[in-house]
């Protein structure tokens, strides 16, 4: 497919999908019964769903559908909110996550995370990208560690704008930057699953653009779920698409199917703009 | 007739004065404007209380610079006329004898007349009392008169359209204005004073002796070598930013990072009730309780030494005031400072930074360690540095517990004494203000004030950068 001309359309998009029926065959996550509740409050109401491998899949709904909530549930960042509480099962590798035993500085090792605002750490390009491979002990000495860091930020399309200012701080690239930065970061610690939280409502049109091409890159390789407000980039991004209304989910499906054809009156309402 | 105006409460009947007419001035204005308003077509500018209170302001600001003024001068004019009247044999008077004889008849004059006293004294009071009697009647006078026009002025400007409110305003602008420049003058007033003695003592004592000199000694020899100074209060400075930096900089993270919510909320304040104890309180916490356990301490250490076999001599001084007694108590003071700033700055640390470290898959001491203090550092050095110009400024532990003798000694358990110190030993008792001994505290002042002002220059600074980055 070709990536260079800037966004890809829909049609494209879904013409050289492999037929989505073998992803769900194989999910690389399960999620079964998610129950979120702040203090007294539910946020998430029975949810079960599956991510499928080596594919985008979209969540999509108003604001304050708990679809956010719900992808932090993924790599356990619920855990760093004070009084909030997951219930039910979420499978990966036939491993539920939500296990006492299961260790979430491991789990997020493997699950990598971009956020809605990008947010580098006060250090250099090069430390910021180095900072997870370092934790982990993922290199063997400099000449690795350069070596990783050199292929994220290709992998992230980023390499040939920072290749002469590794040093400099990663404070100082443009936004778009900086989020390709985050995702290059979230790359090195070699994830399998890449979680983004509206990674492009803080940029501009074209770093957006730019955003979504490098999506639409990391695919072959990553099961990634992306939490988004824009409708078109749902359908610009993702095979998969989830809508979420008032913490349920409401209906699953092909991207394709979804925005054609949903079968749900409450999505139909949603995606033709009637409310949200 | 003069005589008893000379004897009049001067001050009582100032305030009285400018209480009466401001008032009237009020109401006169007020009661004027509101004629206005009835007899006026269409709207007023501005409300009635608002010509009141401009006729009032015309009338207390000239009002009130007189009665500033008569407080100033009037006993030098009465003294001066005086002194010129005075017959010839006062001449062989030095000028402060003079004065204190001047001091005495302006007592007299003050409990009304004095049996007992000889008749010059008592024509002197006398022709006193009338002089000012003459201040006290020409101040009145002028008083009233600028009173009366002010309220007539003021009155006969006011109109329908006359912006009254305006100028009401821009007069409480000028109040306030003045109030702050008061704060700053008298700042400006301190360090011109600090210089300009500093200045006469250096015309006595070269800057450079007194900068690099070794032996300082100024209550009995007149040697100002000022260094065993700078080098106690940098030891104890030292010794108490030892204690309070860990010690401030841990808890401020535990609070910020890892106590909940409800334990920060009271560990905080307790923190902070150590900024409220008085300085004398950990003063005498210092003398009485730390300073004797170092003492017992040192001496162990001594014996301990001695029966190794390191040495045959005690190693450690020992003495009952030391350096080490006053620093660690001046750290645990100096504690809130440290944690209470450095909490505020690591929790300015966007939230966004930690979950990035956090999805990494870094633990909680990780993303402390190499995302927020890094993060937090120049704040963390500010406070620290604000904590440092703290300890040096700080007197009474110091003047408690660090002992009193000028010198450079490595030892903490040894008595250093510090440059609060002996500024507080040198202007207590029997001062002459000529005396190179005083003046030597000045010099002492203005090299203290010169170094608190740089660290609190460099950390303001340093705040206000990283300030600006997260914003």
């Amino acid at each position: 497919m070709d990536t260079s001309q800037g966004m890809s359309p829909v049609v494209d998009n879904n013409l050289t999908l492999p037929p989505i029926a073998d992803a769900a065959a194989a999910p690389r996550i399960d999620c079964r019964n998610i129950k979120v509740f702040y203090g007294e409050t539910q946020a998430i109401h029975d949810v079960s769903m599956s991510f499928p491998d080596r594919a985008v899949t979209a969540l999509i709904g108003p604001s304050g559908c708990g679809k956010s909530t719900f992808l932090r549930c993924l790599n356990r960042m619920n855990d760093t909110i004070e009084n909030c509480r997951v219930e039910g099962q979420i499978l990966m590798d036939g491993e539920n996550i939500n296990d006492a035993d299961v260790d979430p500085v491991l789990l997020r090792s493997r699950v990598g995370m971009v956020f809605q605002k990008p947010n580098p750490f006060p250090k250099s390009i090069y430390d910021n990208i180095a900072y997870g491979p370092r934790i982990h002990g993922l290199a063997n000495g400099r000449e690795d560690l350069d070596a990783i860091v050199e292929k994220s930020l290709r992998r992230a399309g980023l390499w040939d704008e920072v290749k002469d200012r590794l040093m400099a701080p990663g404070t100082g690239l443009s936004g778009g930057q900086q989020q390709r930065l985050c995702i290059a970061r979230a790359i090195a610690v070699q994830p399998e699953v890449i979680l983004m939280d509206e990674p492009c409502s803080a940029l501009d049109p074209i770093a957006t653009a730019r955003i979504e091409e490098l999506i639409d890159e990391l695919r072959n390789r990553y099961c990634i779920v992306i939490v988004t407000h824009s409708m078109q980039q749902a359908a610009r991004v993702s095979q998969r698409t989830a809508f979420f209304h008032l913490g349920n989910l409401v209906e699953l499906g092909d991207t394709s199917q979804i925005f054609t054809n949903p079968r749900e009156k409450r999505t139909e309402d949603y995606i033709t703009g009637r409310f949200g | 007739m003069l005589q008893q105006l000379g004897q009049l409460p001067m001050g009582w009947l100032l305030i009285a004065l400018i209480a009466v007419f401001g008032s009237a001035a009020f109401f006169l204005g007020r009661t004027r404007a509101e004629r206005l308003l009835e007899t006026s077509i269409g709207r007023m500018h501005s409300r009635p209380n608002y010509h009141g209170y401009y006729v009032a302001m015309c009338t207390v600001v000239p009002v009130l610079l007189i009665a500033v003024a008569y407080a100033i001068f009037a006993d030098d004019l009465t003294r001066s006329q005086l002194t010129r009247e005075l017959p010839s044999s006062f001449d062989r008077l030095s000028a402060p004898e003079l004065q204190s004889y001047l001091d005495s008849v302006r007592m007299a004059a003050g409990t009304a007349a004095s049996s007992g006293a000889d008749r010059v004294f008592q024509a002197i009071t006398n022709r006193y009392l009338e002089l000012r009697g003459f201040v006290n009647a020409a101040t009145l006078v002028l008083l009233g008169a600028l009173a009366a026009i002010g309220i007539f002025w003021s009155q006969s400007r006011l109109r329908p359209d006359f912006r009254a409110r305006a100028l009401v305003e821009n007069g409480m602008q000028l109040v306030l204005f003045l109030c702050a420049g008061v704060a700053i003058a008298t700042t400006a007033g301190i360090v011109f004073s600090l210089l300009y003695e500093s200045l006469l003592f250096f015309q006595k004592v070269s800057a450079w002796d007194f900068l690099t000199g070794t032996r300082w000694n100024a209550q009995t020899n007149a040697e100002f070598g000022a260094l065993p100074l700078f080098f106690g209060t940098f030891m104890i400075a030292l010794i108490a930013m030892l204690v309070a930096a860990p010690i401030g900089l841990f808890s401020a993270i535990f609070l910020s990072e890892y106590a909940s919510p409800k334990a920060r909320g009271w560990i905080k304040p307790v923190l902070e009730i150590l900024a409220g104890i008085p300085t004398v309180v950990y003063g005498f916490f210092a003398l009485l309780v730390v300073a004797p356990a170092v003492r017992q301490l040192a001496i162990w250490i001594n014996e301990l030494i001695i029966q190794v076999g390191l040495s045959s001599e005690p190693v450690l001084a020992a003495q009952p005031t030391s350096a080490l007694a006053a620093g660690l108590v001046m750290g645990i003071m100096v504690i809130p400072f440290v944690s209470s700033l450095s909490d505020d700055v690591i929790n300015a640390v966007p939230q966004t930074l930690r979950d990035a470290a956090y999805a990494l898959g870094a633990t909680k001491s990780e993303t402390v360690k190499q995302v927020v203090v890094p993060a937090a550092l120049p704040g963390i050095i500010a406070a620290l540095l604000l904590a440092v110009s703290r300890a040096i400024g700080e007197t009474m532990i110091v003047v408690m517990a660090a002992g009193k003798s000028a010198r450079i000694s490595m030892d903490p358990t040894s008595d250093l004494t510090t440059i609060t110190v002996q500024i507080v030993s040198l202007m207590t008792g029997e001062t002459g203000f000529d005396d190179p001994k005083t003046l030597s505290a000045f010099a002492l002042g203005l090299v203290l004030f010169a170094v608190t002002l740089a660290f609190n220059v460099v950390a303001l600074r340093v705040v206000k950068k990283y300030r600006e980055k997260y914003d």
